[in-house]
């Protein structure tokens, strides 16, 4: 067993310990599941709670005092409703990602774990940062593109130390919230495709090509 | 020369001392217990391979302390990356010519 002989077999042997040292492979396609519905649910909810004005809203319109106030009274209730969707998302990806980890016998909170959430997580508090920035200003319509654009981002950074399939999941995020900056009023709509749809779509991919029983 | 590539050919067939090149390929720096972990080995076993690879100066060693433990980081060097690969390309060459 100390010694390979067979080429194919050493080969094997190498490219699994390069993935295994260098990427993190424990993530959990369920979690994307979760966070997908999470959203889908939060966006909903928004969906109802806005009259009609403030979901599709014409840009033009946006900058009359009228609407503007207008949704200054509703904004509190939408932060509250993304936050409580953030961290039930990041809870859940949590717990997923660490039953994988569990099941397969690895430590999750390695030197892989490490390296992913760190460049995951600098671009995205940039994007984090920046939506306060907006808030502040004022520019809530760029809200919906900001935080796909920045999250997709962050996937794509985060993509060279997990799975593949988070790159390509970061590239769409980036191409929808390039749309949703170019179609302005239907932030929510894209918000919910970027954040619910992809998520689960991918998280399922992920899910039947990694995890489940064959 | 060919003898020198065959004799780096045979350190490679060693399955701890191929282990601990392939994850130094793809990590700027590794230390002992992550290895000891990726690799499933004793403490003893491991150092000796890492000592064989250093005296053959595949790989460098850097010592230092963190909160006062030390701590032991590896990296391949250029012999070191240029032997792997020519090790790699050998198993190429080798899958090919079966292949015929």
């Amino acid at each position: 067993m100390e010694n390979i002989k067979e080429p194919i077999q050493q080969l094997n042997e190498i490219r699994n310990l390069m993935e295994r040292s260098s990427r993190f492979m424990s993530l959990s396609g369920l979690s994307g599941v979760a966070a997908g519905i999470f959203a889908i649910a939060g966006a909903g909810i928004a969906f109802f709670y806005l009259d009609f004005d403030q979901r599709y809203f014409d840009i033009n319109r946006y900058f009359t005092e009228m609407s503007y106030h207008k949704f200054s009274d509703s904004w509190l209730f939408i932060a509250l409703d993304a936050l409580i969707v953030l961290s039930l998302a990041l809870f859940s990806g949590i717990y997923f990602t660490t039953r994988k980890a569990r099941r397969k016998g690895l430590k999750v909170w390695d030197s892989t774990a490490r390296r992913m959430v760190i460049s995951l997580f600098v671009p995205l508090a940039t994007g984090g940062i920046f939506c306060l920035i907006l808030l502040y200003h004022h520019l809530v319509f760029l809200m919906a593109p900001s935080t796909l654009l920045f999250y997709g981002l962050a996937l794509i950074n985060a993509s060279k130390y997990t799975l593949h399939e988070v790159r390509v999941l970061g590239i769409s995020e980036v191409i929808l919230g390039l749309m949703a900056a170019w179609l302005v009023g239907y932030g929510l709509l894209f918000w919910a495709i970027g954040f619910g749809v992809l998520h689960i779509f991918y998280g399922l991919m992920m899910y039947f090509r990694y995890e489940a029983v064959k | 020369m060919k003898e020198i590539i065959n004799k780096l050919n045979k350190q490679f067939e060693n399955r701890i001392r191929l282990g601990i090149m392939s994850v130094l390929m793809v990590n700027e720096s590794v230390d002992f217990v992550t290895l000891k972990e990726l690799l499933d080995t004793t403490d003893g076993n491991l150092a000796s391979h890492l000592n064989m690879l250093e005296k053959n100066n595949l790989i460098g060693v850097n010592k230092s302390f963190v909160r006062r433990k030390p701590n032991t980081r590896y990296q391949v060097t250029d012999s070191g990356r240029i032997a792997f690969r020519e090790h790699l390309d050998y198993l190429n060459m080798l899958i090919k010519n079966n292949d015929k």
